[in-house]
């Protein structure tokens, strides 16, 4: 478990140069999203939960879901520095006769809990292997990513009224909350406020948090909980590149050869 | 055949712990003895289908066999890309059991009718189709392959169904059931026009003709050399389900004789591409599919030949 800031944004730092490097090299989409989530899945990966190179496939580990699964790239890095994948495989992320497809894909990639890429699809299944470990004793702890364009899809909010209902104490979902979606900003497509009390009013317990701030998300997740709890994550789509941060067009575009240099150069520059 | 589907799971379930059954909230009169023997491996989701077939592919990734019953429309189509994705490509131990076969709702109308789900479901990779014919298959086919890897499809009807089988040991998971074999004419009958297909076959008997009665009890995998032989006879073929005449038992037949290199009369009994717009119980909708009366083989085949 690692505990300092220090070495959590080093880690952070080094996932956000594999996605840069992974998406220029296949000049692929979707690298705001991936940027938003890489501080919250280093603490999950790094601080909060039961999971590594050895023991990613035992019954009672913890378990991870990325239901907005077309953020990727950030896992693949994230489990490449857990040692869970080797790192060649972020050579072979969307490229021809590749290893990592765009969305995830857990057949032949280990450490991967559930392919998916639809929205609407991961928090459900969550619910499933939360119901599954409430049974098993010392089992795991279930995390979740959702997008908040995702909570657009029904299916979300089935998972949450069931999830409360059967209070699965053992169930986090992480609302990455960076206002961007497909088409437009978030609350200008379908509004989403007040998130919280919405959340609040199923059942669940909530936090509210600055996505890219270690401490605040090491105290949320060690809160113990006797319900679902939800952790309302406000990130910055494309965080930690300055051009791509708040750009509508970085959940498509990939950096060329000058954007790219740039944005390594911006990110060795950080504290 | 959902009683004895309960029946048969609960056996099941007795020899084997990780059996676990979800319901979006159907199941009344049903589902009730499972639920009493075994109150922590039951869960009624509420009516919220997408929803539930994520939980159950989040169960059956935790290591439980799941089975989930409802209406047929809403665990196939409601939930489609859930079957589509969370079962068929994650390839999870789910088994979707779906009652009301056809019209089998006649009254309640097209929103729980089904009749294109056999068309949707062999779409799929990774899923596969088995429509018992009778009780008796309902028992057999439950039991061979409930722990089989991935995920299926099991379409029933609802109750009341008799046993047209006399010697279940014939009944194998993909493999065609010849109940009977005649030397006029090929009867291929799927789901729930298995007690039909044998009262035609009875009726062509004592008018004289001799026909073989197959029971093509799983879609998919497809029982592919017994099609082959049964082509290899050169007899006229018919296929009968209460299904949309596109992408069900007459098609998957289809396509076999079509790349078979032979030409045999063939003809495909279902329903015409059309939802029922007629009020009447199942037997009443049946009739006005031309469904209930076996046909009048001269003009049937005359139409090709």
């Amino acid at each position: 478990m690692i505990t300092s800031t220090k070495d959590l944004s080093k880690i952070s730092k080094k996932i956000r140069k594999h996605i840069l490097k992974m998406i220029y090299a296949s000049q692929s989409s979707h690298i705001g999203a991936a940027l938003s989530i890489v501080d919250i899945l280093v603490v999950l990966y790094f601080h909060t939960m039961n999971v590594d190179s050895k023991n990613y496939a035992d019954v009672l580990r913890d378990k991870f879901v990325l239901s907005k699964a077309h953020a990727s790239s950030a896992l693949y890095a994230t489990l490449v520095e857990k040692e869970i994948i080797p790192l060649d495989y972020l050579e072979k992320y969307c490229v021809d006769d590749g290893v990592l497809p765009g969305h995830l894909d857990s057949t032949f990639v280990p450490g991967i809990e559930f392919s998916a890429g639809s929205l609407g699809h991961g928090l459900p299944v969550a619910v499933g292997m939360a119901i599954a470990n409430l049974q098993l004793p010392n089992s795991g702890k279930i995390f979740s990513i959702i997008g908040d364009g995702e909570c657009n899809e029904g299916s979300i909010w089935e998972a949450i009224m069931l999830a409360s209902h059967l209070k699965l104490s053992n169930l986090t979902a992480i609302v990455d909350y960076n206002k961007f979606q497909s088409f437009g900003m978030t609350n200008d497509v379908i509004n989403q406020e007040p998130i919280v009390d919405r959340w609040k009013s199923f059942g669940w317990d909530i936090f509210e948090v600055d996505g890219h701030n270690f401490s605040e998300l090491i105290d949320s997740f060690n809160q113990p909980q006797s319900k679902p709890k939800v952790i309302i994550a406000h990130t910055v789509k494309g965080k930690g590149v300055s051009f791509m941060e708040n750009k509508f067009e970085w959940h498509y575009k990939s950096p060329n050869q000058e954007q790219y240099d740039l944005a390594i150069r911006e990110i060795d520059d950080q504290n | 055949m959902r009683t004895t589907f309960i029946e048969t799971l609960i056996d099941l379930a007795e020899k084997d712990e990780r059996i676990f059954l979800l319901t979006p909230d159907m199941g009344y009169s049903v589902l009730e003895p499972f639920r009493e023997k075994f109150p922590s491996r039951f869960l009624n989701t509420g009516i919220a289908e997408q929803n539930t077939i994520g939980v159950a592919a989040g169960l059956a990734k935790s290591g439980k066999i799941v089975y989930v019953y409802s209406i047929i429309p809403f665990v196939t189509m409601r939930c489609f890309e859930q079957v589509r994705l969370d079962l068929a490509y994650n390839n999870t131990q789910v088994r979707l059991v779906g009652i009301g076969a056809g019209m089998t709702y006649g009254t309640l109308g097209p929103t729980h009718h089904a009749y294109e789900d056999i068309a949707i479901m062999r779409a799929i990779p990774n899923m596969k189709v088995i429509c018992p014919g009778d009780p008796i298959e309902t028992k057999e086919l439950i039991c061979q392959t409930y722990d089989l890897d991935g995920p299926i499809y099991i379409r029933l009807g609802k109750n009341g169904e008799p046993n047209i089988h006399k010697n279940p040991s014939i009944i194998e998971f993909g493999k065609a059931a010849e109940l009977i074999k005649g030397d006029d004419l090929i009867l291929i009958t799927t789901s729930n026009m298995l007690e039909t297909g044998n009262i035609w076959v009875e009726e062509w008997k004592k008018e004289g003709v001799s026909v073989t009665l197959v029971s093509m009890h799983t879609i998919k995998p497809l029982d592919q050399k017994f099609i082959e032989k049964l082509i290899d006879r050169k007899l006229p073929i018919i296929t009968l389900e209460e299904h949309n005449l596109i992408g069900g038992l007459g098609s998957a037949v289809a396509e076999i004789i079509a790349e078979s290199g032979f030409t045999i009369p063939f003809r495909r009994i279902g329903i015409n591409d059309k939802f029922s717009h007629y009020v009447g119980n199942h037997n009443f909708q049946r009739k006005k599919f031309n469904l209930n009366e076996k046909p009048n083989l001269d003009t049937l085949f005359k139409k090709s030949i």
